[in-house]
């Protein structure tokens, strides 16, 4: 049933997602593809509307995939189900923080959560960019096709502008403007 | 006004006002719960961001949850926490139906084609700045190289690999502990 499915999917994501914004992608990325919800593609311009809506990534993309697949219902269900977790542990360690962030089991639990998290992005940095650059697949025609060049332009020209810390909203903006000049230009 | 209905007003104001989500916004909290509310003291914010960064789930629940329990117990905390999470809510419930109506649109196809190389930047800066954040350690980097390989490679379950490095870092931090103490007899 849908609505227990996108409950206990968006608890997983909720129980085991470690650091904020992008931390939770892998998750996502392997979740909601798997049950098929979103595709690799949607899921990357997801971030892109997550971006540039105010609110937290988690909230947002639960919301979305829920309504998506269960309509308003289901979104409440999906956004119940990833908040319901922190809500939880937090309203239990409140009371007993100092005990919590002083425990060496935790620090030696976080030591190694927090580089997994570092390489888990890296994987999904890697999947998203074969989505971005080789849509149809890997396959020898696609080096040559102008698309993968201003595909790669761009990608060098906004990592240099995130680097240099314009906001997000920008480079999404201007990435959505050579995309469509590109589109059209190269008769996509 | 009833402290309940002032946090939950408060939390929707910060929700409706962040972009990005996360620890963007830390500062806003900081300024509307500290400066303005005057709920909680400085080092409190020091507080909900390291209980943020060691609880699993979003930060922004983690930190709703947190300040709207210290503040008025777990009715505020209910009430914090349906703040921030309301916006959100109702902003993407109606841009998916918008979202849906123009995606047929030539034009919009090609925007997000454009949309992904920019996405696949913010996440490559993602990576470094949370690459930086990390222990420069030689554990850490084997951790790390081990989760992208896992991940990417051998598609390994994101949650299988969570809790394998949790536990991998929990006997390390034990065994290290032993040497230390053995060291010193």
């Amino acid at each position: 049933m849908i609505w227990i499915e996108l409950f206990l999917t968006f608890l997983k994501i909720g129980a085991f997602t470690f650091g904020g914004g992008y931390a939770m992608l892998p998750l996502i990325q392997s979740e909601v593809e798997r049950h098929g919800w979103l595709t690799q593609a949607e899921v990357v311009d997801f971030i892109a509307v997550s971006e540039s809506t105010p609110g937290p990534l988690a909230v947002n993309m639960a919301t979305f995939v829920g309504i998506r697949t269960g309509g308003i219902l289901g979104a409440i269900i999906a956004t119940l189900g990833i908040v319901l977790p922190s809500f939880i542990i937090i309203l239990i360690i409140a009371k007993c923080f100092e005990k919590y962030k002083k425990s060496k089991a935790v620090g030696g639990i976080m030591s190694g959560l927090k580089p997994a998290v570092v390489g888990m992005i890296g994987a999904a940095f890697i999947s998203v960019a074969r989505t971005v650059f080789f849509p149809a697949g890997l396959s020898v025609s696609v080096f040559s096709s102008a698309s993968l060049w201003v595909f790669l332009g761009l990608f060098a020209v906004t990592t240099v502008l995130a680097f240099k810390k314009v906001h997000p909203i920008k480079i999404i903006l201007l990435s959505a403007v050579i995309g469509v000049g590109a589109g059209y230009g190269l008769g996509l | 006004m009833n402290k309940n209905l002032d946090l939950f007003l408060t939390f929707m104001k910060i929700g409706a006002f962040t972009f990005g989500g996360g620890y963007a916004m830390i500062p806003l909290i900081q300024r509307e719960v500290c400066d303005n509310k005057k709920w909680l003291n400085e080092d409190d914010i020091l507080e909900v961001v390291a209980i943020a960064e060691s609880t699993p789930g979003p930060v922004a629940i983690n930190a709703a949850t947190f300040v709207g329990s210290r503040t008025a117990g777990t009715l505020g905390a209910v009430c914090a926490t349906l703040g921030v999470v309301l916006p959100s809510f109702l902003i993407i419930s109606v841009i998916s139906s918008v979202l849906k109506a123009f995606q047929e649109s030539k034009a919009v196809q090609y925007a997000f084609m454009g949309i992904r190389a920019g996405v696949l930047a913010l996440i490559l800066k993602a990576v470094y700045t949370m690459f930086m954040a990390t222990k420069k350690h030689a554990v850490s980097y084997v951790i790390m190289a081990a989760a992208l390989v896992l991940t990417a490679f051998l598609k390994i379950d994101a949650v299988f690999v969570i809790i394998g490095c949790g536990l991998f870092g929990l006997l390390w931090s034990i065994l290290n502990r032993k040497e230390q103490s053995d060291d010193m007899d």
